[in-house]
């Protein structure tokens, strides 16, 4: 879908002050970007899950799990890229998403949303919004039903009214102050790793020792 | 009581205007509420819940459950009211009876074989007799919607009456069943019907039929109830009930009630919510303006 209408991002970014190579490299990035944690969606959970060692009579294991709504304050900067790469692991996790798309490159971000709805992206997963960064960072922080918060600039400040506010209802803070989304560190299935909650599950088995032989 | 009253002749057709009627109801939508009034507006609101649970898969438990949260609806907000009533079925009244204790809220039950009410009417009597010997305070019966609409208004009158008769001293409302009506026009005939009848209050829906109560059709009856008490000078309640689970749908339903039968009527005695999911809602909207948070349903209590 962001293949199909590439040309469209790409003029797009041209209109937010980008050189017609950047927009396209950016635009190529984005789409690679997206292919890359798609194929983490089903892959993550094997890195990250366990079997534990117990002494008691459980089978014990140990899985990421998604923690829930996450809502984001996309990067101002990299209007598309930022934009793609903050959401793309959020979504890849299993989480839904509100993203506050950059205040004054909000273009592609619009577009962007088009083309999730032509997609096969269940609805609601993905929520799109425009606006003032600090008209909303208030509501994103401490609304009730919001799980964790991310926020990709340094405006310490902010940072830190986001993180009081998180802890009315023990939401995880997730800053992404210093992450350049261009490099190949701007991608890592630890990004996905940031919105999962590792949950253990005690399973009851029959008497291993007692039995000698094992399973 | 019902002789000294001149009854109307039911076979003549009574019209509403139904563009009217929607213009009008649309319009108590477009009030402007500020924040105190809205607070007051919604703990009113609250007071006024019929909570409800009419399931085939009800058990004493849930009814219990349901009972405790009548009465504790959310704790950390000091100084709540609690709802009106809880609605069950009569096989659950004895249970709620004992559950609410002397809480001061209380029992409705529904009776007369709801909700499709098809069925012979010594049965409904019994239904009826049950319910309110078993204690409970108000009853809810259904009116045969089938023989209504055959234009058997006198069957649907006398069964009315008859059960009022069985409800003894409990209030009874009366269900319409409006969605199963069609039109304003019947909405209008049923409601005066049930009121010369000898109702308590008018209901819109048993829940179980889409559309339940919408806000032209409860006008409708508010209407039908304004006109009653000018010509017989006595008040009948009023219950929309079904699809109202929003705590703003409830403050332009209050707006209504304010501007068609006016403050008299504004108390839980005259004015019920039918509702299961509304007392959340409400909870919520009051926690948002006491805290400034927007809320999660996480933190309040299943119903």
């Amino acid at each position: 879908m962001l293949e199909g209408r590439k040309a469209q991002f790409v003029d797009e970014l041209m209109k937010q002050d980008s050189t017609k190579a950047q927009a396209e490299k950016e635009v190529n990035l984005c789409i690679e970007r997206f292919i890359y944690y798609s194929g983490w969606c089903d892959k993550f959970q094997q890195l990250y899950s366990s079997v534990n060692p117990v002494a008691s009579s459980h089978f014990n294991f140990s899985v990421p799990e998604p923690t829930g709504v996450v809502a984001a304050i996309a990067p101002q900067q990299d209007a598309l890229l930022g934009l793609v790469s903050v959401i793309a692991p959020i979504i890849a996790g299993g989480n839904t998403c509100i993203v506050l798309a950059s205040s004054t490159k909000p273009l592609c971000a619009v577009t962007f949303a088009e083309v999730l709805n032509s997609s096969d992206l269940p609805g609601g997963v993905v929520n799109i919004l425009t606006g003032k960064v600090a008209e909303l960072v208030p509501y994103f922080a401490d609304h009730m039903d919001v799980n964790a918060t991310v926020f990709c600039e340094s405006d310490s400040a902010i940072q830190k009214m986001i993180k009081e506010k998180s802890a009315l209802n023990v939401k995880r803070v997730v800053l992404y102050d210093k992450i350049k989304w261009a490099d190949a560190t701007g991608q890592s299935p630890y990004f996905i790793m940031d919105f999962q909650e590792i949950k253990t599950t005690w399973h009851p088995i029959e008497n291993i020792g007692g039995a000698k032989a094992g399973y | 009581m019902i002789a000294t009253k001149t009854i109307p002749d039911f076979s003549i057709p009574v019209h509403v205007d139904q563009v009217g009627i929607e213009e009008r109801a649309s319009r108590f939508t477009k009030r402007s509420i500020k924040n105190e009034t809205k607070i007051n507006g919604l703990l009113l609101a609250l007071n006024m819940i019929d909570l409800t649970t009419l399931e085939g898969k009800d058990t004493a438990g849930k009814v219990k459950q349901l009972c405790y949260k009548a009465q504790h609806l959310h704790d950390s907000y000091p100084g709540l009211p609690t709802v009106a009533a809880i609605c069950v079925y009569p096989s659950m009244v004895k249970t709620a009876k004992l559950a609410l204790g002397d809480s001061g809220i209380k029992v409705a039950s529904v009776a007369t074989a709801f909700p499709s009410g098809q069925a012979p009417r010594d049965v409904k009597i019994r239904d009826t007799k049950f319910a309110v010997q078993n204690g409970a305070d108000e009853v809810d019966m259904v009116i045969s919607r089938g023989k209504f609409l055959e234009g058997e208004y006198n069957f649907v009158f006398d069964e009315i009456a008859t059960i009022k008769e069985a409800c003894g001293d409990a209030r009874l409302k009366v269900i319409l069943e409006t969605g199963e009506l069609v039109t304003y026009d019947k909405v209008r005939k049923a409601s005066d019907i049930a009121m010369y009848a000898g109702a308590d209050f008018i209901k819109t829906s048993t829940g179980k039929i889409s559309p339940a109560a919408t806000m032209p059709v409860t006008l409708v009856m508010l209407e039908a109830i304004r006109d009653f008490y000018y010509k017989t000078g006595k008040k009948i309640a009023m219950k929309p009930a079904g699809g109202i689970s929003k705590a703003k749908l409830a403050l332009h339903y209050l707006v209504m009630l304010n501007e068609v039968l006016g403050e008299d009527w504004m108390t839980n005695e005259w004015f019920r919510f039918g509702a299961s999911s509304l007392a959340n809602d409400i909870l919520m909207q009051l926690m948002k303006q006491k805290t400034g948070v927007y809320q999660s349903a996480n933190y309040f209590s299943i119903d």
